[in-house]
């Protein structure tokens, strides 16, 4: 494999699952980083929702990994093709690291269109239809750093056949297949990583098989798909990601795709995920919502003073937002659907709340701005709200990657559960009971 | 409240900048320091030393109707160098409302802005947005667009929700009237906006934190103009706005109002020449004397992905584009400009919001950067020479010049060549 040098470097395994490391050697020159469990920034055509570079780099410690997807480039294919120098350098990254997936991870794609030799993106102007070979000539103009392998996770719904899974499985074994020779005979893909991707939906066997067979494969990782938020309970996931990663290499990172709800994050990285997709804080910002759920575990007497998230306050504000989901059939507006981890500025109470989003947190929003101007900006339906509640979303985002990342190296992942799903709690509830 | 001022610019000794200091802290939030005039045009150069800081005029002044400029942070307004913009009193007397915002510790502290604000009355979005506004000499009376109650929006009301914002400089509401409007209506609204002036300057709770400028209205008929200009320059007030004027009226007629009010107006006060914002409008004001511009146009052209360049505007949405892979304006140092491509900007529109935000920082930097470069050739004695070829730039050949523009320039002593 004309691979590169991407080497998960694990420091610790807490209780045989939870994974804490870095995963070196990415970019083209190896020399970025990426700490595990981490996420990657989540983009749109190389530009995270709403801002500049200038209102970007307002945030500290941005993760290293820049996603694009190619729902987003693929109808720029020409244009690409004729700059030449790849997505990075068109797109006026800063200095980091590309990874190229297929679907944008807010959006549930249509489903039915998916073939034995094709799968479907849908741009601005419709639906694009890939084959292996124009998938393959999207990475050579691209020219990711790391790109995942051509799938067929069509298998979300809930009334997915066996017989429909099975076929995804072997799809996208075969395109892994298909991928690798070509990536192997092209030199513009040198020193580029590929990631296979284990399907499955919600079978065990398919999954295992699926996890059993691409590990076979030379691929430098692996993504975990068709287990988005929408498709299936925690409960579910849990048990197939556990099954999956007992297949897989234990020094080969697993990025999870799809999942993005802090409940969910803990629970798949109790189960052995490393990465996950960072587009919850934009679905949140979309809502006019901001994260202020609470990841703080430090013992410092003086800041476990802080104010707690406020648990009533945020309980009142679900039962005002009404039932999350019908008992059995998910319906897949779930993922945009308000979660009790954040707040809904556009409530009146927020109208002569003069505090920042969250107290405490250091990102350029809460160090400028109030609570009441944001719901303003909202209320009167102004471009700034989105940009503010972003670069607000995405810190608060980070930081509790972050404080999960320190809750494995002290051992206080229990915590940290305690914390932020002391939030969710009664969401937990339900989906248990449903489940 | 008198303005002072300091004329024949070059000397900056100490002492003049203790007097000026003086001045600000005992009782004038405003100064004027005329720094340089073109002994060729009307134009001038001017230091307006307000309560926030200085603004550097000739200056064109961004609109951020409701408490924002649609998409830019204040560091981003900040790090253009923008040094003064616009609140709208109509939309944020509506939402948030004026208490909520002296709660806030006034405009700037909701929005967060260090810098100078400027608010006008309210008075033009009456007429402009609202279906049926009914005005007598009360105030105008209408219908709230929220909630169907009827509002009365008179002098006092919005001088207080003015105060309330807590502006650097305030508009007096005026009577407005459009500028293609003709007959006794013109007349009777010039007398009635004197009269709600001296109403609005009796009203300012704030006179030594707040400027109070007048707007000389009389349409598009010079004895009108020339009456209001009369009057209302007897009143003490710290600067001037020239009225009812970009409207939909002839560009012919624009000019020579423009002109005949800066003739009339005192030299030691500001010219606030209001809804002026396209760059040949803007460079052509200058050289007929007005200081102060502002305009919706730049943001609000920007959103629609229309680029303002020195050669006219570039509709970066359009095909042509898609494969364009120089920045927008090569010789542009907004950020925008020098990281990012017309081909990326193009793509972009397709995927995020943040396309409209690239254009519009780069619009407003257009416009300051515009303004200084004018500023520079004035206080350098070569804004003739600017302005040729500006507008050589600006148009593909002298035959294409708008006539308007070679005879308002003629009136100035500059031959279009």
């Amino acid at each position: 494999m004309a691979g590169g040098r991407m080497q998960l470097e694990l420091s610790r395994v807490v209780q045989g699952r939870s994974r804490l490391g870095v995963l070196k050697g990415l970019g083209r020159t190896g020399q970025h980083s990426l700490e595990v469990p981490g996420c990657l920034l989540y983009t749109h055509f190389g530009t995270v929702p709403h801002l500049t570079q200038d209102t970007l780099h307002t945030l500290r410690n941005l993760p290293s990994v820049t996603q694009v997807t190619l729902s987003n480039i693929a109808e720029h294919q020409e244009v690409l093709e004729e700059f030449k120098d790849g997505f990075r350098k068109f797109a006026g990254l800063h200095d980091t690291v590309v990874y190229c997936s297929l679907h944008d991870p807010a959006t549930l794609c249509p489903t039915g269109y998916t073939t034995n030799k094709t799968v479907s993106v849908w741009g601005s102007g419709g639906r694009i239809e890939l084959t292996v070979a124009k998938f393959m000539a999207l990475q050579k103009t691209v020219q990711p750093d790391w790109y995942q392998s051509m799938a067929d996770g069509e298998t979300w719904q809930n009334s997915t056949s066996r017989k429909r899974v099975r076929k995804s499985v072997d799809r996208t074994l075969a395109h892994l297949d298909e991928c690798l020779l070509v990536h192997q005979k092209s030199q513009e893909l040198d020193g580029v990583e590929v990631f296979g991707v284990v399907e499955g939906g919600d079978i065990l066997e398919e999954r295992v098989r699926s996890a059993r067979e691409t590990a076979k494969r030379p691929v430098a990782g692996f993504c975990l798909d068709g287990l988005q938020t929408a498709s299936m309970d925690q409960r579910l996931r849990t048990q197939l990601i556990t099954a999956v990663n007992k297949e897989l290499p234990e020094d080969k990172p697993r990025l999870l795709q799809g999942v993005g709800r802090p409940d969910e994050v803990l629970a798949c990285v109790e189960a052995g995920v490393d990465l996950f997709e960072s587009f919850f804080p934009f679905q949140v910002t979309e809502r006019g919502c901001a994260l202020c759920f609470s990841f703080d575990i430090s013992p410092d007497p003086e800041r476990a003073g802080r104010a707690p998230p406020e648990v009533l306050e945020l309980s009142e504000e679900k039962d005002a937002a009404g039932d999350t989901k019908q008992n059995g059939d998910l319906n897949h507006d779930d993922q945009t659907q308000m979660t009790s981890f954040e707040i809904n500025l556009k409530d009146k109470r927020y109208q002569d709340d003069f505090r920042p989003l969250v107290e405490g947190c250091g990102c350029y929003c809460c160090k400028n701005h109030q609570r009441a101007y944001l719901h303003h900006l909202l209320v009167t339906n102004e471009l700034l709200a989105g940009v503010l509640l972003m670069i607000h979303n995405t810190s608060h985002y980070h930081g509790f990657f972050s404080a999960l990342r320190e809750a494995l190296a002290k051992d206080k992942l229990d915590l940290l559960k305690t914390r932020v799903l002391r939030a969710g709690a009664q969401q937990m509830e339900r989906e248990e009971q449903d489940g | 409240m008198a303005a002072t001022i300091e004329c024949g610019g070059a000397t900056n000794t100490s002492e003049n900048n203790m007097s000026v200091k003086k001045a600000l802290s005992v009782a004038s939030p405003l100064t004027l320091r005329i720094v340089a005039e073109c002994p060729v045009t009307k134009a001038r150069v001017c230091d307006l030393i307000l309560p926030h800081c200085t603004v550097n005029t000739p200056v064109f002044m961004p609109v951020g109707t409701q408490g924002t400029l649609k998409g830019i942070t204040v560091d981003q307004l900040e790090d253009l160098g923008c040094q003064i913009c616009l609140g709208n009193t109509y939309h944020l007397g509506m939402r948030p409302g004026p208490d909520l915002i002296e709660k806030a510790n006034d405009l700037h502290g909701f929005m967060n802005w260090k810098r100078n604000l400027l608010t006008d009355s309210g008075g033009f979005q009456m007429v402009s947005l609202v279906e049926l506004s009914e005005v007598t000499e009360e105030g105008v009376k209408f219908k709230s667009p929220y909630d169907g109650k009827e509002i009365l929006l008179s002098p006092e009301k919005s001088i207080s929700i003015q105060n309330s914002l807590g502006s650097d400089i305030m508009m007096q509401l005026d009577d407005v009237v459009s500028s293609t409007v003709t007959g006794p209506r013109v007349e009777e609204a010039m007398h009635r906006s004197v009269r709600w002036l001296d109403r609005c300057i009796a009203a300012n709770k704030n006179p030594h934190k707040q400027n109070l400028f007048a707007i000389i209205q009389g349409g598009l008929n010079s004895k009108l103009r020339k009456a209001c200009l009369d009057e209302m320059t007897k009143r003490d007030v710290p600067g001037f706005a020239i009225g009812g004027l970009s409207g939909g009226e002839e560009k012919d007629d624009f000019w020579r109002m423009v002109t005949l009010s800066t003739d009339h107006l005192p030299r030691e006060k500001p010219r606030y020449l209001m809804g002026v914002g396209y760059a040949v409008d803007l460079v052509v004001c200058v050289a007929l004397g007005c200081d102060m511009f502002d305009c919706v146009f730049p943001t609000r052209t920007a959103r629609f992905g229309s680029a303002l360049v020195p050669w006219g505007s570039l509709q970066v949405k359009q095909k042509q584009y898609a494969k364009d892979f120089q920045p927008i304006d090569p010789d542009c140092q907004c950020p925008t400009c020098k990281r990012h491509s017309r081909a990326y900007l193009h793509a972009l529109f397709k995927s995020d919001t943040a396309a409209m935000h690239h254009v519009t920082i780069h619009n407003i930097s257009y416009q300051l950067t515009l303004m200084r470069s004018v500023r520079q050739s004035i206080m350098e004695g070569r804004f003739p020479e600017f302005i040729q070829s500006f507008m050589k730039r600006m148009f593909p050949s002298r035959d294409q010049y708008p006539s308007w523009t070679v005879d308002a320039l003629a009136s100035v002593n500059i031959t279009l060549q």
